[in-house]
């Protein structure tokens, strides 16, 4: 009965929160990962290392 | 439920970026700061008399705690992030009746993450220790973006697709390695080769941790009873 309620509350996701939370990742990864401004880039530096994303 | 959605990312990326942040200061953080010592010729691995030898030991994490608050908070930025994407394809999986997630499941897609994100870029463009010089930063993003896209279309397909479908994503996942990534035409690193080697270990297996974590939490979060 618990497992039927709770398919239910979460096949009630449609498309577009999906699609808004994949555009809300990326524009966060972009900013911690891809964007060059010297002051994200030095803010950031460590972190690009830790994680290996390509940053200079 | 997009809220649902949205706070699930949320938590399960700060949680997992503090777990990631506080395994990198454990381990990733004093290997990056000993690399600086020979980006910055504070230590000199080899040197003009022709002996590859220098002292081992980080230099501790200093006190620059603005600079390691940053680590944190990019940490969190990062993971919230990809916590997001995460709950994205989950949620997407579900809608399209392909699984319905578990807890333990989520441990599985956040080793798929690592792989797609981590493991497979690194696998051409290992984590660089600061001060290894690199061939141009463009094509190596377009290299690293287009990888972690092929790897996570093709574990997907692996997961997903039937027969020889399935069976195409063994292509996607090979074909960024077959192209190779960009690199210099010399060797021009200032470190010593072991330090360099530690650095990559160090760095994929926190991630590792930091995506299983992440990969869990939002499944938990995402499958939790509300009352």
């Amino acid at each position: 009965m618990n497992a039927t309620t709770k398919t239910i509350s979460r096949a009630d996701v449609t498309l577009l929160p999906i699609a808004f939370a994949v555009l809300g990742g990326l524009t966060l990864l972009f900013a911690s990962g891809y964007a060059q401004a010297s002051v994200l880039h030095d803010a950031a530096h460590d972190q690009r290392h830790a994680m290996a994303f390509p940053c200079h | 439920m997009s809220q649902r959605l949205l706070t699930s990312a949320v938590f399960a990326g700060v949680a997992a970026g503090l777990i990631a942040a506080a395994l990198q200061f454990m381990f990733v953080i004093p290997a990056l700061l000993e690399g600086e010592l020979f980006e910055t010729g504070a230590r000199i691995h080899f040197g003009a008399d022709g002996s590859p030898e220098s002292d081992r030991g980080a230099p501790g994490l200093g006190g620059d705690w603005g600079r390691h608050l940053m680590t944190v908070g990019f940490n969190i930025v990062t993971y919230v992030g990809f916590g997001f994407l995460m709950l994205a394809a989950m949620a997407f999986a579900e809608l399209r009746g392909l699984t319905m997630i578990t807890a333990r499941q989520g441990l599985i897609w956040g080793l798929c993450g690592f792989v797609a994100i981590q493991l497979a870029p690194a696998f051409g463009l290992p984590p660089e220790l600061p001060g290894t010089p690199a061939a141009e930063i463009g094509p190596r993003q377009t290299w690293w973006l287009g990888t972690l896209i092929a790897t996570t279309l093709g574990l997907w397909v692996i997961a997903f697709g039937r027969g020889w479908v399935a069976l195409s994503g063994i292509v996607l996942i090979l074909a960024p390695h077959l192209i190779g990534a960009p690199h210099l035409e010399a060797y021009w690193g200032v470190a010593p080769p072991e330090l360099a080697a530690e650095f990559v270990s160090l760095s994929l297996g926190t991630a590792a941790a930091g995506w299983t974590a992440l990969g869990g939490l939002c499944a938990w979060f995402w499958t939790r009873d509300t009352p």
